[in-house]
Parts: C-alpha cells; structure tokens; sequence
C-alpha cells in the first residue's frame, strides 16, 4: 500500500509533463493533420536549452525553462512556415516522411553538439526527499509537477478563451469554412506548430533536470506523445491531459510491479491495444479539439 | 536493346567476386544485397499495397534472431534455421496484417512502430532466451553440402541467389491478378473494394510476404555478421529501408534495388569523409529533400526523362498515396 502511494505520486509527476507532450502532439496532429515524428525532437531541445541555459550561461532555473520555451516556439514557427507550408495540400504520408527527416537531422545535429554523453542539469533545489507519511517525493519533483499543471492550464486558457484559441478551434472543426470566415489558416498552422513545439520544449526542460539529457531521449518522448494522443483521441485536450497522467501512472505501476525493464513497453501496448479496440480514443464522445 | 542490358547486368552480377576481388569490396556488395532484400520487402507493403510500416526492423530482427537461436541453442544448420526464420516472420507479418491493416495511415504507422518497439524491448529483457544487450555472438557460417559459404565470395553468391529470389517473387506477383490488386487498394480503396476486391486478404498477404521477405533478409544478416543483438531493431535500419525505397522509386521493381545499392555505397564511401553522424544528419536532410525534389524516386525519374515526355512509370505516383 505504501509503495502503491509512491508510485502514484512519481506517475502523476511523470504523468504532468506526458500531457504537456500529449496536448503539443494532439494539436499538430489534429489540427494540421501532421504526423509529427520530429515532437520528441523538440522535447530534446528543451532539455539541452535548459542545459546551456543553467550550466553555461549561468540563468536562474524558471529563466531557463522560460528560454526552452521561447526556443522551443521559434524552431517550431521556423519548421513550419519552411517545411510543412509549402506540403499543406499534400498527402499525410508526404509531410510524415518530412518530420522523419527531421527527427533524424536534428537528433544527429544535438550528438554532434553536445556530444553522445548524458549531461546532468544543475538545478538549485535540495536533494533531500520531502517525506510525508508513507510518501517521499523529492522537492524538484513537486517544482516540475506544478509548472507543468501550470502550463496545461495555460494552454486551456489559450485554446478557450483567445481568439487565437477560437481559431484554433475552428480551423479543426473544418478548415474550409474557418478560411471562408476569415481565418488565416496559415498562420493559425504556423501558431499551432509553435505552440505545440514550445509545450514539448518545455516538458524537456521540466523533466531534463529530473532525469538526465541525451541526444535520443526524445525518440521515447515521441512514442509517449503518441501513446498519449491515441489515449485521449486526437485533438481532444482533456484527453490529452488525462491521457498524459494515466500513462506516467501506468508506467510507473508497470515498473513497479512487473518489471522496470519493461516499463517503456507499457506506452507501446497501450497505442496497440487502444487503436485496435477503440481507436478514437479513450475519451473521444467525437473528434473535436476542447 | 533492353535484353541487352539485362544481360549485361546479369552477367556483371554473377562475376562480380571475379573483377571485385577486394574483400571490402566484396563486403559492401553483400551488405548492399541483404539491404535489397529488405528493400523490396518494404517497397511490396509501401510502394505497391500503400502502407507504411515503421516497423519494419522487426521482420528483419525475428529472422536474425530465430536464424541465431536455431542454429547456437538447438544445433540446427543453416536451411532449415532460414526457412523457421522466414516462417516465424511471415507469422508475425500475417499478425500484425490481421490486427493493425483495419487501420490506415498513421495509425497503421504507429502500431508497426509500436509492435517493433515491443520485441525490440523482449529481446533486451528476455536474458535467458536472447542473452539481452549482450547479443549472440558466434552464429555459425551456412554449408552447402560439404562446402562452407564461409567466404566472402561464396557468401555473395548466396545473398545474391537471396536477392534473385526476392526480385522473382516481387516481380511474379506483382505482375499477377494479386498485384493489379495491391495497386487498386493502394489508388483507391473504396472503388477497388466495390468492384469485389477483399480488402483485409490482400493487405493481409501483402504484409506476410512483404515480413517473410524481410525474415530472409534478417537471416542472411545474422550468419554473415556472424553476431546478433537487439542492436539489428534499431530504428536506423526502417529509416534506412524507407530512404532506400522513397529515393529508387517506390512502386517499382528495380527502384528499391538501385536504392540499395546507392545507400550502402554511398556511406561507405563517405566514410572516410564524414562521422556516422554527420551522415545520419545527411540522411535526415536528404529525405526532406527527396520529398521537395524528388518525389517519384530515382528510377521513375530516369524511365521518364528517357521516354522523352514525362509520364509516370507504371505503378508510380507522385508523393506516397
């Protein structure tokens, strides 16, 4: 019972920046109908920004994790305004072979910068667990659980209550109409993708320091974002959210109590299983984004 | 004029060992012809039954491994390890055509990356079966009767006798009823189906030949290497059999075998020049730019320009449809 406690905490915190992956993915896939193999990429990205950002140049912690961001959003508009604008009425196949030659182009550029070592991200929080009751949770850990809750919320409120968001909304509902109505589809693409970039950069920069940063830690961040996505449908936020948690919670069970060489299989047999079952999704009563 | 050229080819090919003497040369052939096979494979589920299957190392790794396991553990010899290496990966294709080829697009991908990603896991894991991370080392060289293939040029004769193979079957069915099958699906499912073709038997079929093929290919790997690991599910070698594909010519016979050939050289070569980075760098921006520049591949491209108007080769397309 006592490690059943602690595994459910170490999956929600796991679990907070799987959704901040999850609702980047969710809404490039959703939205702009674009297999984003390169997500993960962005994830890595974070984590070394965060890297450069507190061990070369010295930046506070949150500053850091602000710069992943910032970072994060720039490349994304970047590879979308050059790559994907251009395919915009090309097949899913098309754009999917793209972001492959991405994920790898950027995967190689981050080995041959930083090198195939894992680096450890300094961070300015005590190492001693907080221990409350049966629970012992390390105070980074909580730090990374409520900026990533922090995040989601914000995205919320961007995709709810701006007129970005309404856009948003709309081009996923039908593109032709949204464009019809006034809708600048290519800039409402180009945001979505820096949007949904800069949630993956920052999960990177928010769990980098937990764990360590490698040039192929995004290759499973990617498959975790689709696990994520096919959890909780596409396009759907809540989903993606809740989906996020589900499955840092299950991995964290999964290694528990089965076998932790196995837990990276639990996202693959959840894609397996949900799409053959129920392919729209946990959540899915239809496909719409909020 | 073609007949001619075949010939040639043909001749070219069977000599090879004579004029290319050169182990490290020899070695780059064998290794470009296993990635033959396994890019016919490929191009039979993507290029002509129009899915893509990211999951593609798996074949290639259940042959390997099966091949490995049966000749180290059980003293098998070599025919009968390949032939249980090219069933147990036809199998794991018939199962994965039934469970994830209702499913199209993306989805499809995504269960091919997963089920690669789940054997790739067992085989890390599974210490007392595959020795784990530490992989399987001394996997005997094939007999042919009372001759060992242990040499570099009798090994080149039998990848190529493997590659002829793959070439003849490809070719067969694709110039079947069962072919003009894939095509329809691949162009138009709908309308294919409405006029009576079985959607789940062709996929399905498409996908078992497509993975025994891709067993074959993992086979000759393992006892040529002569060594397996978990390493042969890497990621890097889908990748590299999707680029070998896209940029020959998917939905062609010859294209996955120019491809090959071209990407097994081509890093050689480059070798010297530039780190196993940089190329995979390469690599990545090459497929962006085969995408934007090249769509069709190489071969449709060459069969067009020679015909003098730009029609497409048959059973090729523009982008992946």
């Amino acid at each position: 019972m006592d490690q059943l406690l602690q595994h459910l905490v170490n999956g929600l915190v796991l679990g907070g920046t799987y959704a901040l992956l999850g609702i980047g993915l969710t809404l490039i896939f959703g939205l702009m109908n674009v297999v984003n193999f390169a997500h993960g990429e962005f994830y890595t990205l974070g984590a070394y920004v965060a890297f450069a950002g507190i061990a070369l140049a010295g930046l506070n912690f949150n500053l850091a994790i602000l710069a992943a961001i910032v970072v994060g959003a720039a490349l994304g508009w970047l590879c979308e305004v050059t790559l994907l604008r251009p395919l915009r009425n090309e097949s899913i196949d098309t754009t999917m072979l793209v972001m492959i030659g991405v994920w790898i182009a950027m995967q190689n550029g981050e080995l041959l910068v930083w090198g195939g070592v894992a680096k450890s991200i300094p961070h300015p929080y005590p190492t001693a667990p907080l221990v409350m009751g049966p629970v012992a949770i390390a105070p980074l850990r909580i730090i990374v659980l409520v900026l990533a809750v922090g995040l989601i919320a914000s995205s919320w409120l961007l995709i709810h209550q701006t007129k970005l968001g309404r856009a948003m909304r709309a081009t996923f509902q039908d593109r032709d109409t949204a464009a019809l109505m006034g809708v600048s589809i290519g800039r409402v693409h180009a945001a979505t993708f820096a949007f949904g970039s800069a949630l993956a950069s920052a999960a990177g920069a928010l769990l980098g320091p937990v764990f360590l940063a490698y040039p192929s830690m995004g290759d499973l961040a990617s498959l975790k974002a689709f696990s994520v996505v096919i959890l909780g449908g596409l396009g759907n936020l809540t989903g993606a959210t809740v989906g996020g948690l589900l499955l840092g919670i299950a991995e964290e069970l999964g290694a528990g109590y089965i076998s932790s060489g196995y837990r990276d299989a639990v996202g693959f047999v959840i894609i397996i299983l949900v799409l053959l079952l129920r392919p729209s999704g946990l959540f899915a009563r239809q496909e719409r984004i909020g | 004029m073609r007949a001619l050229g075949r010939g040639l080819l043909a001749a070219a090919l069977v000599t090879l060992p004579l004029w290319l003497a050169d182990p490290y040369y020899l070695h780059v052939a064998i290794m470009a012809g296993i990635f033959g096979v396994l890019a016919l494979s490929l191009n039979l589920l993507l290029g002509y039954a129009g899915q893509l299957s990211l999951g593609h190392a798996a074949f290639f790794g259940i042959g390997a491994y099966t091949s490995a396991l049966l000749t180290l553990k059980c003293l098998w010899s070599f025919w009968p390890a390949l032939a249980a290496a090219i069933a147990l990966a036809a199998a794991a294709g018939w199962l994965i055509g039934r469970l994830a080829l209702k499913l199209r697009g993306a989805y499809f991908v995504l269960v091919t990356i997963s089920f690669a990603g789940v054997i790739s896991l067992v085989s890390v894991n599974w210490i007392e079966l595959t020795n784990g991370p530490l992989g399987l080392p001394g996997v005997p060289a094939p007999d042919l009767g009372p001759w060992s293939l242990r040499t570099k040029p009798a090994y080149y004769y039998l990848v190529l006798s493997g590659v002829a193979l793959s070439y003849a079957v490809c070719r067969r069915l694709v110039r079947s009823r069962i072919g003009r099958a894939f095509v329809a699906l691949r162009e138009n499912e709908p309308l294919a189906e409405s006029i009576g073709v079985d959607v789940t038997h062709y996929l399905v079929l498409a996908a078992v030949v497509s993975a025994a093929m891709a067993g074959l290919g993992g086979s000759l790997y393992a006892h040529y290497t002569r060594f397996v690991s978990p390493e042969v599910f890497l990621f890097t070698y889908t990748v590299t059999m999707v680029i070998m594909v896209i940029a020959g010519g998917k939905g062609t016979l010859a294209g996955p075998l120019v491809g090959a050939v071209l990407f097994t050289v081509l890093p050689e070569a480059l070798r010297a020049a530039a780190s196993w980075q940089w190329q995979m760098l390469a690599y990545g921006l090459l497929l962006v730019l085969l995408v934007f520049f090249l769509p069709r591949g190489i071969v449709p491209q060459i069969v067009a320009s020679f015909s003098g108007h730009p029609r497409s080769a048959p059973g090729s397309r523009a982008p992946l449809r």
